[in-house]
């Protein structure tokens, strides 16, 4: 058994083609990516927006002054 | 592989591109430094992070559908169906994605157009700089960068693209094709987000916002010129056969193409480079009375303004394109600030949206009658040509599906971040983290030396 269907490589090169693990599930590992893809968005949407409303609420004028200077 | 002429030949050309790829790398570096540099230092991490993310979100949706439509679409809708035989060689569950001993070209040649995504994207992130969600961006550099960017580049970037056959569409080195759609982009969702808090004075008048640190724009932009060197080698097929090309060139010599696989050389295009770059330093030098600013970035503008036919320009030609090319730019980014209320931090818009839209009109004037490909039957270069095809890249494929996305996003209140957070800095959570952190490892350490 190979995963990636060579168990020896006394092979003529003209002949070899494919050579990732797992040939046939292409499409399965491509719907993996997507959801990967997208849950990211969600994830990172979602955080940001909460990051963003604790940041207006906490915004003071003292550190608004503070980070004005610094420019 | 068959025969050693071939075989070299075939390694030759994989690793040309890798290598390009590799020097591609330099403009994502540059923009990054750019941004950052361009940035006040109450955001400067959030810029930066908003431009890196850039680089795996491209990556990742140019690999499941951006590819892909670069190979079907070259007369979809207009002249034609998908050409799905095309398109599903290219798909992401096609064999020649993975390791292949079979195909070493589609993996490189893959990997250069993604370089041209991100570098579309990240033309958008630079002008939008210190008050868009970094979320809304994201959605942007995704639709950009994955989607319309490659829509223009299967259309007039694609040797069997219906803009090149029917319109005779040139565009060597991407003036419109990356440029002038990604600066339309950016103005469209500029149009929309509003400019930040201060740009303008009550009287209307455009305020500067300088820099926090020059000396990382100036590298910057010397990244984007390294960088956009390794662009041009990679815009070119290095060594080809007229058998393979299958047009109309006759006889056994091989040469370099362009994109369209008409012929060029490498040479000659760094000579075009390096003359247009000049020019654009110089005009602007002058028009900008010596702003650094404005000087290295009309240095690129004046790249792009002659890249649509740096394939073919005597460098005279492309000195002078590369000169004037950058004055109306910088004279049309002052109109366009004052007048519309347009705040973009970078100039992109000027930089590449306009420099790029004159490009492939100017390539028009100056390559009429010349074949835009080595195939029969194609329309030759013309100005009305070249035009549509400028119009079609800023207007319909940048500007209005950005404005559009962009006001769906700002009706739903996603688009730009509070007035609060703006005025503060996006930086704010952080740089509180590091005082503290800061605050509490050097009294951890007094604490130490006090207790020896």
């Amino acid at each position: 058994m190979s995963t990636i269907g060579y168990k020896s490589w006394a092979v003529d090169m003209a002949d070899v083609g494919a050579i990732y693990p797992f040939q046939g599930a292409e499409v399965l590992m491509v719907i993996v990516g997507v959801v990967f893809w997208v849950g990211w968005h969600v994830i990172q949407f979602n955080r940001e927006t909460i990051e963003l409303e604790e940041a207006r609420k906490a915004a003071s004028a003292a550190q608004t002054k503070a980070a004005l200077e610094r420019y | 592989m068959d025969g050693n002429l071939n075989a070299l030949t075939t390694i030759f050309t994989e690793f040309y591109y890798w290598v390009t790829v590799v020097f591609m790398f330099l403009i994502h570096v540059g923009f990054c430094m750019y941004e950052v540099g361009a940035s006040r230092r109450k955001n400067h991490m959030h810029t930066l992070m908003k431009n890196v993310m850039i680089i795996p979100l491209v990556t990742v949706t140019f690999f499941f559908f951006g590819w892909w439509i670069y190979w079907a679409f070259p007369n979809f809708p207009l002249f034609g169906g998908l050409d799905m035989a095309a398109g599903s060689a290219n798909a992401p569950w096609s064999e020649t994605m993975g390791t292949n001993a079979g195909d070493r070209i589609t993996g490189v040649f893959w990997a250069a157009f993604l370089l041209f995504s991100w570098t579309a994207a990240s033309i958008v992130s630079g002008s939008v700089i210190e008050r868009i969600r970094s979320s809304a961006l994201w959605v942007h550099a995704v639709l950009i960068g994955s989607v319309w960017w490659i829509i223009d580049a299967s259309w007039g970037w694609h040797y069997g693209g219906w803009m090149v056959k029917y319109l005779g569409y040139h565009d060597a080195y991407a003036s419109g094709v990356i440029h002038a759609i990604a600066g339309g982009y950016a103005l469209g969702v500029l149009w929309v987000l509003g400019p930040r808090i201060g740009k303008f004075a009550s009287n209307g008048k455009p305020r500067d916002i300088p820099p926090h640190n020059p000396w990382m724009v100036t590298l910057g932009i010397f990244m984007i010129y390294t960088g956009f060197w390794g662009f041009y080698a990679a815009c070119n097929v290095p060594l080809i056969s007229p058998e393979v090309i299958g047009g109309e060139i006759v006889g056994t010599t091989w040469t370099a193409t362009n994109i369209y696989l008409a012929p060029t050389t490498l040479g000659a295009i760094t000579v075009n480079f390096l003359l247009s770059l000049s020019g654009g330093l110089m005009a602007t030098y002058i028009v900008s009375k010596g702003d650094a600013f404005w000087t290295f970035s009309g240095g690129l503008a004046g790249i792009i303004g002659a890249s649509a036919g740096n394939d073919l320009y005597h460098p005279m030609q492309a000195l002078i394109i590369g000169a004037i090319v950058p004055v109306i730019a910088y004279k049309l980014h002052n109109y366009v600030e004052r007048k519309f209320k347009i705040d973009d931090a970078v100039g992109a818009v000027a930089v590449h949206g306009y420099a790029g839209f004159l490009g492939v009109v100017i390539a028009g004037f100056v390559l009429w009658g010349a074949p835009s490909s080595p195939f029969e039957g194609y329309a030759v270069i013309t100005p009305w040509g070249q035009l549509a095809g400028a119009i079609i890249m800023f207007l319909v494929l940048g500007f209005i599906p950005a404005y559009v996305v962009a006001r769906i996003q700002a009706a739903r209140g996603t688009l730009r971040i509070p007035a609060e957070v703006e005025l503060q800095g996006l930086d704010l959570g952080g740089q509180q983290a590091y005082d503290d952190a800061v605050a509490e490892i050097t009294a951890a350490s007094a604490k130490h030396i006090k207790s020896k």
